[in-house]
């Protein structure tokens, strides 16, 4: 695998007491591209995401991110918090975690905290209501209704988000992480729970997310059908290592990431090879 | 029995039925059998078996009034039964019973002027309007449970008491340091426990509430023990005293001196405080910081994982909810002239998270007429004297069972595109640290 990496983990491990969820795994994702990790339930794939995004300190190994202007983060040593605020890592989460009491638009303004803060002078020039900090608060609202109009939800954007349907609620996560302005997009199974039409939908918000803004996205999916269609790499996991990496095409016929979800879950293992056929 | 379980008239009479059950079961033990100590030591007992049957009868009674009135004005199925005439009518008041309140509040130095009764109630009820306000911005909007409240209405109040006393400074120069370090102690209580969550956040600001306490007893040079501060010197009217003597407000003024006018004074300062708390803590929701504390109580993974700083974020809504107790303290110490630990106890914590959970948590309006409910219901059974208790116990009871979010249980969202509508109160989470 060649070309310009945005992140690279290098020999990962995580350790929960005596359980090992995830070790010695390596793998990069390049800049704008899709890179899926996938395998079967209870993998560690949700651990990699969580170490990635500083929710777990890793056990060992180091999770490496490079900035457009060549600016290296090592995400192993920076707090939750701060990988979202200065390392520029946004995230979804695989059981939905919205503002539910809050508005669509809310939703997608409490993302872009950071930046409005500023603009408010930390709350001081916000108070006295200062121009400055209007201009920033239009420009603010803009952001959300454009997210709002690309996950199709702007005629929803005055309510609450937990009154919105499951998919409705999958695209609006995306739109609040990507209301951070993320350098790199972590979805954690965005497709888990949608129809067929809604997953079509999504691989195409996805694909013009990496086109048109040039985001690169780390996915954990277990739709295949979404995996193959809009990947451009792919990293299995089972059972805490990685097992097999490519392109969809060399990670379909690899026989070990057949047997890996053949020994586990049969429909899955099907569905990948029908994908294939 | 949840209350969407009684619907129609057959599972009315069964949760009616059902509650009687329970209540035959336990009177028929505690009330019908009446047993006592005879002449000799012997054990006599007789039966009141008309009583436990009028009690149950109650009981039937009651658990289907409750059950109706549950339906009818609380929050399952309140949509379906509640006229639509009836609903634009509440939504009619609703919108104009802040404004008429304020206008009213204005006008009550005026029209009650010479009864200093009404004045004195009025003073106090707006004390806890600010105490709840101040606390709504930590319990409503961030969802920190805080039951040590008075800790900062306490270090408010000894500010100024001492500064006033000790330096000589005046009320508009403590005023503000009094904010300033009850904020401060805000922020150093905040450090250490903003890690807990829930109950372990709640039980902990309840014991920094009664640490407090006792340093104040405690530290009898400083603050004068149990003895408390006394001789603190009431406001002024921005330097003029507000006496009988030649230079007070009265004689430079050419206008008779009445011992009115202070309490008048005090009233409109209380109300400006509270005001301004108000208007702050509106502004604030709307800034990021406040959407931050509201994003903070329904999720705070979500807002770690956009990048927002909880601690910080949590800090601020205790420095800020503190400051506004501390103002509301130092308000108290010059009302008072004397202050002592004794004002500051954990029911005075109790009865301002009781003024903002009924208030309905996060709403303005509700807290305060929860606030004008609590004090001034209090007084208003002031005739029932140990009665009292019961009789608020119940209310509060039966306000609960209605209004299981508050009186006001609608959030209103801050920022909007085409239109505000109010969030049903089923959505939006509680604080739970
Ligand atoms: N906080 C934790 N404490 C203890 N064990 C954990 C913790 N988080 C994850 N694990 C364990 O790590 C292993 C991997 O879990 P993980 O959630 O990463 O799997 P996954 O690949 O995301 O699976 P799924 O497809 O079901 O979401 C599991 O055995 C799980 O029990
Ligand atoms: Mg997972």
């Amino acid at each position: 695998m060649s070309g310009d990496k945005i992140l690279s983990v290098d020999r990962l491990a995580m350790r929960f007491g005596g359980i090992v969820a995830v070790q010695d795994l390596s793998f990069a994702a390049e800049r704008k591209k899709i890179t899926a990790l996938i395998g079967p339930n209870g993998a560690g794939k949700t651990t990699v995401f969580n170490c990635i995004t500083g929710f777990y300190k890793p056990s060992g190994g180091t999770i490496q991110l490079t900035h457009d202007d060549g600016r290296v983060i090592a995400l192993e040593r920076l707090n939750d918090f701060r990988i979202a605020k200065q390392a520029k890592v946004a995230r979804t989460f695989q059981n939905i975690r919205l503002f539910p009491g809050m508005t669509a638009l809310e939703n997608l303004m409490v993302a872009q905290h950071n930046a409005l803060m500023r603009a408010s002078g930390f709350t001081l020039l916000g108070l006295l209501g200062v121009p400055a900090y209007r201009d920033a608060e239009k420009r603010a609202i803009d952001l959300a209704t454009d997210w709002l109009k690309r996950v199709n939800l702007l005629d929803r954007a005055d309510d609450a988000a937990g009154n919105f349907a499951y998919g409705d609620q999958r695209r609006l996560e995306i739109a609040r992480a990507m209301c951070t302005e993320p350098a790199l997009l972590c979805l954690d199974e965005p497709a888990a729970g949608l129809n067929a039409r809604e997953s079509a939908a999504l691989s195409e918000l996805l694909l013009s997310i990496r086109n048109e803004l040039g985001t690169s996205i780390l996915l954990i999916e277990h739709d295949m059908s979404v995996v193959m269609e809009i990947s451009d790499h792919i990293v299995v996991m089972d059972h805490g290592v990685k097992i097999s990496e490519g392109s969809p095409r060399e990670v379909r016929d690899d026989p070990k990431v057949i047997a890996a979800y053949l020994g586990t879950d049969e429909e899955e293992a099907v569905a990948v090879m029908e994908s294939g056929s | 029995m949840t209350p969407k379980s009684a619907t129609g008239i057959p599972a009315l009479l069964k949760t009616a039925f059902v509650n009687a059950l329970i209540a035959l079961v336990l009177f028929s033990l505690m009330v019908g059998i009446r047993t006592e100590a005879g002449s000799d030591g012997q054990l006599t007992y007789w039966t009141r078996f008309g009583e436990v049957a009028a009690l149950v009868a109650a009981v039937f009674g009651g658990s289907i009034v409750i059950e109706l009135l549950r339906q009818w004005i609380g929050p399952a199925g309140a949509d379906k039964l509640v006229p639509p005439v009836v609903q634009s009518g509440m939504s009619f008041v609703g919108r104009y019973l802040a404004p008429v309140l304020l206008v009213f509040t204005v006008m009550v130095p005026v029209i009650f002027y010479d009864q200093r009764y009404i004045l004195d109630l009025g003073i106090l009820v707006l004390t806890y309007v600010m105490l709840g306000w101040g606390l709504n911005v930590v319990v409503g909007l961030a969802g920190l449970l805080d039951l040590g409240y008075v800790a900062f209405y306490a270090v408010g109040a000894y500010s100024y008491a001492l500064l006033a006393t000790n330096f000589g400074w005046s009320f508009w120069v403590c005023l503000p340091l009094a904010g300033i370090l009850a904020a401060f102690w805000g922020v150093l209580l905040g450090f250490p426990v903003l890690r807990l969550r829930g109950d372990y956040l709640a039980i902990v600001t309840l014991a920094f509430g009664e640490i407090i306490r006792l340093v104040i007893i405690n530290w009898q040079d400083l603050t004068g023990g149990p003895n408390g501060v006394s001789g603190i010197p009431r406001p002024s009217f921005f330097g003029i005293p507000l006496d009988n003597s030649d230079s007070g407000l009265a004689a430079k003024l050419g206008i008779e001196y009445s011992s009115s006018h202070r309490i008048v004074f005090l009233f409109y300062l209380i109300l400006a405080l509270a005001l301004l708390t108000n208007w702050v803590t509106i502004r604030l929701r709307r800034l990021p910081i406040g959407r931050a504390w509201e994003a903070l109580r329904e999720d705070e993974v979500a807002c770690r994982a956009l990048g927002i700083n909880t601690t910080t974020t949590k800090l601020t809504a205790f420095a800020t909810g503190a400051m506004f107790g501390g103002f509301a303290g130092a308000f108290f110490a010059t009302r008072q002239g004397f202050i002592s630990p004794e004002s500051f106890t954990f029911q005075e914590s109790a009865l301002v998270l009781a003024i903002v959970v009924l208030g309905g948590m996060g709403s303005q309006l509700g807290v305060a007429l929860a606030a004008l409910a609590m004090i001034g219901g209090f007084e208003l059974f002031r005739s029932l004297e140990t009665y009292r208790m019961l009789v608020f116990g119940m209310a509060m009871v039966l306000i609960m069972i209605w209004r299981p979010r508050g009186l006001i249980g609608h959030r209103a969202p801050t920022v909007y595109l085409t239109k505000a509508q109010a969030i049903s109160s089923d959505l939006v989470k509680e604080g739970h640290g």
